[in-house]
């Protein structure tokens, strides 16, 4: 077996924030991972990396080793008959779908972005605009690679608790070095787009409980800067997967025809103060005017849909050097109060958010430290360049758990370590099977050690 | 670990009895600090101020620290103090003014600043730097002052040893780029304090506060030097360029 590469690298997350150097190690083959966890045994652990789009330092480990996964991207087996693909975790969804979509298939879950690995959706149990579940309802079975216990199967119904543990787990259950992963079926690649202006945030919140189009997919684009009558006035589209006769004729030939479509790359540097409060508030105005009036229907493209944002490589180096965070939290139904006030206050503040976005859940599972609950979701970026913004922070927090709600680990880079307990009443759970699956704490992150996990 | 608005959970306070540096800690501490070290000459000195931090929720260690020790017993400190937990924040605040008039015709008492200011300093930076590359992340305040960019009549010595600070303290932060390590100067001005008490303040005198506010933003912005009051970074380029005469006219 070769030894894999080693190097010295400075790392952070999407948000460009609290970097922290470590070993990246960058193995070849699955069979090296167990050797690297022994090796990681003595010395600050270790911790798996994808395409670092978590926002804080969930996949850094000062002083320790870094896996990146990048080499370990091999597609294993696709089963159209039961609608299964088994793969290994350095694959990108990206590149599920350019090998899904043509064979009429899709991920069930799919985020954001697009430029996420496996390895990481099943870290942080990602969730995206579908609200009837998160990434790891739909893995049907994973290999994990565990300090204590070695390599074992977990499923919802063989070894659960590390499944559902390893479910959210961040990393630190141990490494996936292959995952079957369950698919819905499509026929064709475009998305049938309902878009609705809502005047504000209690019209959103109404359109978003109304299934009379029985859609899969919704989310929201809030205007964080209007505030009064118009506070959280925003841009709401619902989806679904077109079916094959209301597609546009000119793609009936070809109707599972995926288009990535071009991207351009974002700018190399940015003044920190470029998004400031009057710079965000006009790209807000601009966002909101560009929708038309009145709802209409039009047919758009998976990415165009589901990863706008990745039309701009490298957006996230906008917000300057000092980066950015992302706080997204979620409160159960009942409390859309919370999310009111959080957006007053932010108007308030003037903390220049450049995107928010509100989607709601309807479900969620037993992964211990899984985001997702039935309620609504807010997820916002803000610059960190201001003085005072943890004090706000924490004042949103405090209002969270009160509601009894979270904010989500694969974004967080600073809530209290005591408010995390609170919110998610299962981490002591967790904290147990964690010590079965990994006894010495083998598995490291500097969200670990922030956090106290 | 430092999260990703600056805030820090651990700090080392060598110098635990500054009030630069106290004032620091006690600003930081509302946020996410959980331990501090207070490194210390003498222990039983800094009860009050390790009880005024506890109160507020930190756990504090005040720890035996002589500026003045060899380079052996700096590392063990080092050594001993990091063991099991890491440091995110080592503020280097030790020091003394001296007695320039004494200074003048004493070399004991000349040797006597520089040793605690700049060699007392540079050995215990080095292990502490050490350490925090070895833990991957950190960052260094160094207590510099402004007095380091051009010495006057009045106390040149104590500007001499500043000098020497300030200048390793700027090679510290370029060797150990690229290692998750941040140095970090602060450049206060007159700064009302015990150790200024009787002085005649120089312009544009600042208080404690005014500086602590400096260093956590610019431990924040992870900047590279930081002066108190922040007017100072404009005025000082001219009064180093002031010519001689003038400058000795001035008093300065």
């Amino acid at each position: 077996m070769t030894q894999p590469l080693r190097r010295t690298a400075t790392m952070s997350g999407w948000g460009g924030t609290a970097a922290s150097t470590a070993t990246a190690v960058e193995p070849d083959s699955v069979e090296q991972i167990p050797a690297i966890l022994k090796e990681s045994a003595t010395h600050r652990g270790v911790i798996a990396r994808g395409l670092a789009r978590s926002y804080g330092d969930a996949a850094q480990n000062a002083g320790g080793a870094v896996v990146t996964t990048d080499a370990l991207d091999r597609i294993l087996q696709f089963d159209a008959q039961s609608a299964t693909i088994r793969v290994q975790p350095g694959v990108s969804l990206e590149r599920l779908l350019q090998f899904l979509v043509p064979r009429g298939f899709f991920p069930t879950v799919i985020p954001g972005t697009a430029s996420v690995t496996v390895g990481g959706a099943i870290a942080s149990d990602i969730h995206g605009k579908f609200r009837h579940g998160s990434f790891c309802d739909y893995v049907e079975t994973a290999t994990l690679v565990t300090p204590s216990r070695g390599a074992i199967e977990i499923s919802a119904t063989q070894n659960p608790d590390a499944f559902w543990a390893t479910a959210g787990g961040m990393g630190l259950t141990g490494i996936v070095t292959e995952a079957t992963l369950r698919l819905h079926p499509i026929a064709t690649a475009l998305m049938r787009v309902d878009t609705t202006r809502c005047a504000d945030v209690d019209a959103c919140m109404e359109a978003m409980v109304d299934d009379s189009l029985g859609e899969r997919y919704s989310v929201a684009w809030i205007d964080c800067t209007a505030s009064g009558k118009s506070l959280g006035r925003s841009v709401l589209e619902r989806g679904e997967h077109a079916p094959l006769d209301e597609i546009p004729a000119n793609r009936q030939p070809d109707p599972l025809r995926y288009g990535h479509g071009m991207s351009v790359p974002g700018p190399p540097w940015a003044p920190s103060g470029l998004l400031n409060p009057l710079s965000v508030k006009a790209f807000n105005e601009l966002w909101f005017r560009k929708t038309p009036r009145h709802p209409h229907r039009g047919y758009v493209s998976i990415p165009g849909f589901f990863h706008p944002l990745d039309l701009v490589r490298g957006w996230n180096r906008i917000y300057g050097k000092h980066g950015f965070v992302q706080y997204q939290f979620v409160v159960p139904y009942g409390q859309e109060r919370v999310v009111r006030s959080i957006l007053e206050q932010l108007a308030q503040h003037r903390c220049a958010s450049f995107l928010a976005v509100l989607k709601r859940f309807e479900t969620q599972n037993d992964g211990m430290l899984s985001f997702p609950m039935p309620g609504w979701t807010l997820a916002l970026d803000i610059p960190v360049a201001r003085s005072g913004l943890n004090t706000i922070l924490d004042s949103f927090d405090e209002m969270v758990m009160q509601a009894g709600g979270r904010v989500y680990l694969a974004k967080d880079a600073r809530v209290d370590p005591q408010r995390l307990r609170v919110m998610y009443p299962k981490l002591e759970r967790w904290e147990s099977i964690r010590g079965e699956l990994d006894a010495n704490r083998t598995m490291r992150s500097d969200l670990a050690r922030r956090l106290g996990l | 670990m430092r999260d990703a608005l600056g805030d820090v959970q651990s700090v080392l306070v060598l110098g635990g009895r500054s009030e630069i540096a106290l004032a620091t800690v006690q600003l930081m501490s509302a946020q996410r600090v959980q331990r501090v070290v207070l490194a210390v000459r003498d222990v039983a000195s800094a009860a009050a101020d390790a009880e005024a931090l506890r109160s507020n929720g930190c756990a504090v260690d005040v720890v035996a620290f002589d500026a003045t020790a060899s380079a052996e017993v700096h590392a063990e400190f080092v050594r001993t103090v990091c063991e099991h937990t890491d440091i995110d924040l080592v503020i280097l605040a030790f020091g003394i003014v001296g007695d320039q008039t004494v200074a003048d015709d004493d070399v004991v008492h000349t040797l006597d600043i520089l040793k605690t200011n700049f060699t007392g300093a540079v050995s215990v930076l080095v292990p502490v730097a050490e350490r925090l590359a070895r833990q991957g992340h950190g960052t260094i305040a160094v207590i510099s002052s402004v007095a380091a960019m051009r010495p006057r009549r009045a106390n040149f010595v104590y500007s001499a040893s500043k000098a020497g600070l300030d200048a390793y303290a700027s090679g510290l932060c370029d060797a150990y780029a690229g290692t998750g390590v941040h140095v970090m100067t602060v450049r206060p001005g007159f700064v009302h304090t015990r150790m200024t008490e009787g002085m005649k303040p120089a312009p544009f005198a600042t208080n404690v506060g005014v500086v602590a506010e400096a260093i956590v933003d610019g431990i924040r912005r992870k900047r590279n030097i930081v002066y108190a009051p922040n007017i100072l970074r404009f005025v000082m380029p001219i009064l180093q360029n002031v010519p001689r005469v003038v400058w000795r006219k001035l008093g300065a």
